[in-house]
């Protein structure tokens, strides 16, 4: 693996950055992978692990489900209460279906979210998460987008992030953390 | 010769063994090509692949080609202040002595307007081409999306 070391680990955003609000302040709508509509309040009381994405996307999105599936699958039953969700970055072209044939890969307990633009948007400002479309040259388009995975408590307090280039051996524990 | 008697052991054992050959040129070995499936033709395809460089000289990729996309093309995964952006790698640098990977989180190729979706199990070859060593060509194998890489007795990721 390249470059692993020169990443910082944290267990929290650097000082200054502003913290995701509480999963129990949160308004978006949005809409699972089987078409259920699905709002924050459906996560009371459940721990929360939630990574922003696209189908799209070669590398980044794959290798994250990859490894929260690997996480889920060393934690076992244990996670089975654990809301594991992918949001999309990219509504315009993941629709609910899209999802299913994409999370599908991964492990059963990761749901695929998606909405309309501005729910979407809502979504991701009360993560405190940004995404950028870029557009490239032959008319198609990737996504920019902050690729931690954000984890709340069951009470819907942010509990911490898991950085993309971050040991694996610390996300088990973060995400134990939140299960207890 | 201890490295290709293993790969051809292998083949024999597993059905899907063909990443983990090694294919030279000049002073650069290069070995397990791998991609991920993809769901439908109209995403891109990923390829991965390490590549080692026995020489005295520096040499960089500089391209790659194949039958199976229209438009493969260098990246690299860039996390900045937590951001994922995946800009266009116009070369990856092999230094010499060293090994480089494209690997997942890191360089990558692109594989953009393929001509059929993916599938676990399918192969295809993959041209690399060096500023130096010139052109050589792997096999590389389709693996899960949730792969990690293929499953070689010596890979070194």
């Amino acid at each position: 693996m390249l470059g692993v070391g020169a990443y910082r680990t944290r267990s929290r955003p650097a000082l200054g950055a502003v913290l995701p609000v509480p999963i129990s302040e949160m308004t978006w709508q949005l809409t699972d992978e089987k078409n259920q509509s699905v709002r924050p309040a459906d996560w009371i009381d459940r721990p929360v692990m939630v990574f922003f994405g696209f189908t799209w996307c070669p590398d980044v999105c794959p290798t994250t489900l990859s490894d929260i599936s690997l996480w889920l699958e060393e934690l076992g039953a244990e996670a089975d209460r654990l809301i594991v969700a992918l949001i999309s970055v990219d509504p315009e072209r993941d629709t609910p279906d899209a999802l299913a044939a994409y999370v599908g890969n991964f492990d059963p307990r990761i749901l695929g979210l998606t909405g309309s633009a501005d729910e979407v948007a809502r979504a991701a400002s009360e993560f405190r998460m940004t995404y950028r479309r870029v557009d490239k040259d032959d008319g198609d388009y990737t996504m920019d987008h902050t690729a931690g995975v954000f984890l709340f408590y069951p009470d819907g307090r942010f509990a911490s992030i898991i950085d993309f280039h971050e040991d694996r051996r610390f996300a088990v524990p973060k995400i134990r953390r939140t299960l207890s | 010769m201890k490295h290709l008697l293993l790969a051809a052991t292998l083949s024999l054992t597993a059905s899907a063994a063909l990443a983990c050959e090694t294919v030279t040129v000049g002073d650069l070995s290069v070995e397990h090509g791998w991609s991920k499936v993809t769901i439908g033709a109209g995403r891109p395809g990923v390829f991965y692949v390490s590549i080692s460089n026995s020489g005295a000289t520096d040499d960089a990729l500089v391209g790659i080609s194949t039958p199976a996309a229209g438009m493969p093309m260098l990246h690299e995964t860039v996390v900045k202040d937590g951001v994922a952006s995946m800009p266009h790698a116009m070369s990856i640098p092999v230094p010499a002595g060293q090994s480089v990977q494209l690997s997942p989180g890191g360089y990558h190729g692109m594989l953009m307007g393929l001509t059929a979706a993916l599938k676990e199990g399918d192969s295809f070859p993959v041209t690399l081409s060096f500023e130096k060593a010139g052109e050589v060509t792997v096999n590389v194998e389709v693996l899960s999306l949730r792969a990690e890489g293929p499953d070689c007795a010596d890979a070194g990721q």
